[in-house]
């Protein structure tokens, strides 16, 4: 089956087979591989990306569901050469270690980023609670995602 | 520009690459004409493999190469080589590794798998530790005599289920015993856990037609890869190459070896194609090794004011199926199994057993946050049954310069301060005055009660005597630097803090060092394992060598240049110059590749500096007492929490972790923050919510994120509080030492007495679930009442 999906601004239109993943089609027909695949389950977030403006679990969507769609990968975060405000916090707290649940963290908090301009740590806490990370112990992901969102619109 | 870059927050180097998702692991990778595997793996516990037949799988299109056990005369292993590739003759638990398949693509190698048929006789398994050192346990290993180890170090006893046992004595425990004014005994336990690095354990591997072996996967210890697989096919180190790009997590788990040797031989029967495999996260859990249980026994004397006099430990390591590795987590935690605590008299066994379990492996602590479970719960119940304390009867008793360690090791000035750190984090959470019985009953009858408690640790690099690692300083056309090492960053973030020590050394700026991010034995200068909390340190040693030499050679060439003596030269801002008359100066630059005299003359040559570190002075120890020196350095340190407990229900909430670090000097803040909070979060992990269920038949039912719970943004406590006491160790870069695996140690047993400490019952098993809380709860309200029947 043929299967037409704008990702990162760039339509992809692909021959795959009906089981192919979301995520299978970004990493492997699109080429774009800052997406992780962490469980294959839906449980970790680490394939984590914007669809139609909703985070989702890449690895439990099929490409077939996401015909039409438009998708936003960690690729597409930066603009040109410009870190978003959420790379940058990331980057200065040291909300990175190994960087593998980095791009789901990035992409979870880059849609609560979009649609609440100012959320609570509450907030925040929810946004990411479906996102497993075993390096940083979560401290500085919050506080980057705080700092992020304080920083742009204050 | 003096100590500029020591001590400075400076964010990952990396960071950038890994925001933008530039960053590649081997997930991320494939190779032109690469085939991807798929494992077949055992239901049984323990059975013996009767026959396999895979005939119709090799019959199915696109297989391309399909191998079981027997095919593979290989056995691998570092400290006990005890495990094939494949399973051979019979299968030791259940998740291991039977047959796999390479195939065009990974549907195909999953169908084939399912065409393979094994059939299999079930025998009788053994899991707990205790019950597999009896003498009628059946045997997991039948040839566990004739299996090669490093000797001199472990000591396996053939025809039983011990894969190592390490004895030590120090003194007369049993005169201890006698002097003693009492004695307690108790048991505590921990179920084996997985370490969840978010990537899964990756590898691609090519044996090709031309004998070379070309690998690239994600390990934390390339040279190891190359070393243990130049050992089991016997081909030369140099035909092997193995390459560590980006790697998500390790935490111990990619140590050692692990899928490689077998991507490698399904490449070789696949006519040399590259081939992928990729653990499944299922079988990150039951496949790939985890942490050992642990089952600890402790006696302890002690004297009316609270030395203690006597400990007699027993550690009985549930190993699982293979200990390879897990015969030196027995040694590393027998030789500091006591705590950092100084007593006269010590009997110390620590056996790693064999028992039909997913098998372990290092994990982050080494041991240690398994036996300090034990040491730090056992100290807090001594002190409050001698009325004494617990940070007061600890003071009594902790090493301090001048103590004597259980193995003979003198502790000096500069060994680092444990009772500083226990200082630091018990005045963090204002610990003195206690709650009176009122109260505390007053609170208890409200339903949320809270609590403090506290513990202590230490930790040494665990690594053979003779460990050692380089690096080498390339200067650049430009003057700017490529430092190659071979320890692999899998997230720690040592690269940085390597950055920091050769910009402070080179006298350069940090943006002009460029630490090379992939790792190659082709091409890389040796590094024994990036293991044991030991990179800083050894690999920031390396670095100054290197540093050192390369600067030396500068000299040289301007001496010539500047016509002044070597040691009048001196250097900063990029420059060599001479001391007393700095307009007279030669910049990196025109050094790096050699200088050239206006008139064309050439002299000197590319700047390539060499460095190189060994540990110095570590002997094995006597195999009857533990006696000698295991220890590069110690780091010491102690975390306090703050608690409540929900008596209605069993919960528990963690309101507030303080941990603080003897780590010498503080290279890098934001790095060694960032190690700490990351490690207690995941010690909260292992203290609360984690541990290996099983059926019970042996099979795991914990193998997924569904049934293993590991910390969630929801789950961190409010304050987590990272303090650093600063001893410098002499003989570290700058005086710094390694903080890689303590925050993780003793963070269970900080909880496990502030549960005390609030509702006053002792939880003696991990993990700290609502359900035991509730259940011990329960008990002590049976107890209680009980007492109050019988006064009546």
């Amino acid at each position: 089956m043929k299967v037409k999906v704008v990702i990162n601004g760039i339509t992809f239109c692909e021959e795959i087979s009906p089981n192919t993943t979301l995520l299978e089609f970004i990493k492997e027909k699109a080429g774009l591989t800052g997406t992780k695949t962490g469980c294959e389950n839906g449980e970790c977030g680490a394939c984590t990306v914007i669809m139609n403006g909703k985070p989702v679990r890449s690895c439990i969507i099929l490409a077939a569901e996401a015909h039409g769609a438009i998708i936003t990968t960690v690729e597409g975060l930066a603009e040109k050469d410009k870190l978003h405000p959420l790379q940058q916090s990331f980057i200065r707290k040291g909300a990175v270690q190994c960087g593998f649940c980095t791009p789901g963290m990035l992409m979870a908090a880059k849609a609560l980023y979009d649609r609440n301009p100012a959320p609570s740590q509450k907030d925040i806490e929810e946004a990411l609670s479906g996102h497993l990370c075993r390096c940083t112990g979560y401290k500085p992901i919050k506080e980057a995602i705080e700092d992020a969102f304080n920083s742009h619109y204050n | 520009m003096s100590n500029s870059y020591i001590g400075k927050s400076i964010p990952r180097m990396e960071s950038f690459e890994k925001v933008t998702g530039i960053a590649k692991y081997v997930h991320d990778m494939a190779l032109p004409g690469m085939l991807y595997a798929k494992i077949l793996t055992s239901p049984h516990a323990h059975a013996r493999i009767v026959s396999i037949d895979k005939s119709e799988a090799e019959k199915l299109p696109g297989v391309k190469a399909v191998l079981v056990g027997s095919e593979l005369p290989y056995k691998l292993g570092l400290y006990l080589i005890d495990k094939d590739i494949l399973a051979k003759g019979k299968v030791r638990y259940q998740g291991e590794a039977v047959a796999a398949v390479a195939a065009e693509s990974e549907e195909i190698a999953r169908r084939a798998i399912e065409l393979i048929k094994v059939e299999y006789e079930p025998l009788t398994p053994v899991f707990d530790p205790v019950e597999a050192i009896q003498e009628d346990a059946p045997l997991v290993h039948e040839d566990l005599g004739s299996y090669d180890y490093m000797k001199g170090v472990f000591n396996p006893i053939a025809g039983t289920n011990i894969a190592n046992h390490f004895k030590l004595r120090k003194g007369d425990v049993e005169k201890g015993f006698k002097d003693s004014y009492r004695i307690f005994e108790n048991e505590y336990t921990m179920p084996q856990v997985n370490h969840v690095p978010l990537e899964t354990h990756a590898v691609i591997a090519e044996w090709t037609k031309s004998g070379r072996i070309n690998i690239y996967t994600s390990a934390q210890s390339p040279f190891a890869v190359r070393n243990l697989m130049s050992i089991a096919f016997k081909i030369p180190h140099s035909k092997i190459h193995v390459r560590v790009p980006y790697v998500g997590g390790g935490f111990g788990g990619k140590a050692g070896i692990h899928l490689e040797p077998l991507a490698a031989c399904l490449s070789k029967k696949a006519g040399g194609r590259p081939v992928k495999i990729v653990a499944s996260r299922e079988e990150e859990f039951n496949t790939i090794p985890s942490r050992q249980g642990l089952t600890a026994r402790i006696k302890t004397g002690v004297s009316e004011e609270g030395r203690v006099l006597a400990q007699e430990i027993v550690y009985y390591w549930d190993a699982g199926a293979y200990a390879d590795y897990g015969v030196n987590i027995g040694r590393a935690s027998g030789y500091s199994g006591a705590g950092p605590y100084e007593i006269e008299n010590v009997k110390l066994d620590s056996y790693t057993i064999y028992t039909n379990h997913p098998f372990g492996t290092a994990y982050r602590g080494f041991g240690h946050v398994e036996f300090f479970w034990a040491i730090e719960r056992q100290m807090d119940i001594i002190a409050r049954e001698l009325g004494i304390d617990p940070y007061e009867f600890r003071m009594k008793n902790l090493l301090k310069p001048g103590s004597i360690t259980i193995t003979g090791e003198k502790i000096r000035e500069n060994t680092g301060r444990v009772d500083k750190c226990l200082k630091t984090v018990v005045e963090a959470i204002e610990w003195g005055e206690q709650k009176t019985e009122e109260e505390k009953q007053e609170e208890f009858k409200k339903g949320k009660v809270t609590g403090k408690g506290f513990a202590v640790l230490h930790k040494a690099p665990a690594m053979p005597t003779f460990t050692s690692c380089s690096a080498i300083i390339k200067f650049n056309e430009d003057g700017s630097v490529n430092v190659v090492v071979s320890g692999v960053d899998y997230g720690q973030g040592t690269y940085t803090a390597l950055a920091q020590i050769a910009a402070e050394v080179l006298k350069m700026p940090i943006e002009k060092v460029h630490m090379v991010w992939e790792c190659d034995t082709d091409t890389g200068p040796y590094d024994w394992q990036t293991v044991a909390s030991r990179f800083t340190f050894m690999g920031g040693n390396a670095i100054i060598k290197a540093a050192h030499d390369a600067i030396d050679q500068m000299k040289e060439v301007a001496s010539a240049v500047l016509r002044a003596p070597k040691d009048e030269l001196e250097i900063g801002n990029e420059k060599i110059y001479v001391k007393h008359n700095p307009d007279e100066f030669l910049t990196y630059r025109e050094v790096a590749m050699g200088y050239t005299y206006p008139n064309g003359n050439s002299i000197g040559g590319p700047i390539i500096g060499r460095g190189k570190y060994i540990a110095q002075g570590l002997t094995n120890l006597d195999p009857e007492t533990g006696q000698g020196l295991p220890a590069l350095d110690w780091t010491y340190g102690a975390h306090a929490v703050e608690i409540e407990v929900d008596v209605r229900t069993g919960e528990l909430e963690l309101k507030k972790v303080v941990s603080a670090f003897d780590v010498g000097k503080v290279v890098n803040k934001l790095l060694c923050e960032g190690q700490v909070v990351g490690g207690v979060v995941q010690g909260i992990g292992t203290s609360l919510y984690e541990g290996f269920v099983y059926t019970p038949d042996g099979r795991l039912l914990t193998n997924s994120f569904t049934d293993y719970k590991i910390p969630t943004s929801k789950d961190i406590p409010d304050v987590v509080e990272p303090l650093f006491v600063e001893t410098p160790q002499l003989d570290g870069p700058f005086g710094a030492r390694g903080v890689a695996e303590h925050p993780m140690i003793s963070v269970h047993a900080a909880i496990g007495n502030a549960i005390y400490n609030a509702i006053g019952v002792d939880i003696m098993e991990l993990p700290i679930t609502s359900e035991r809380i509730w259940r011990a709860i329960k008990e002590k309200e049976r107890r209680d009442q009980r007492a109050k029947t019988l006064k009546g």
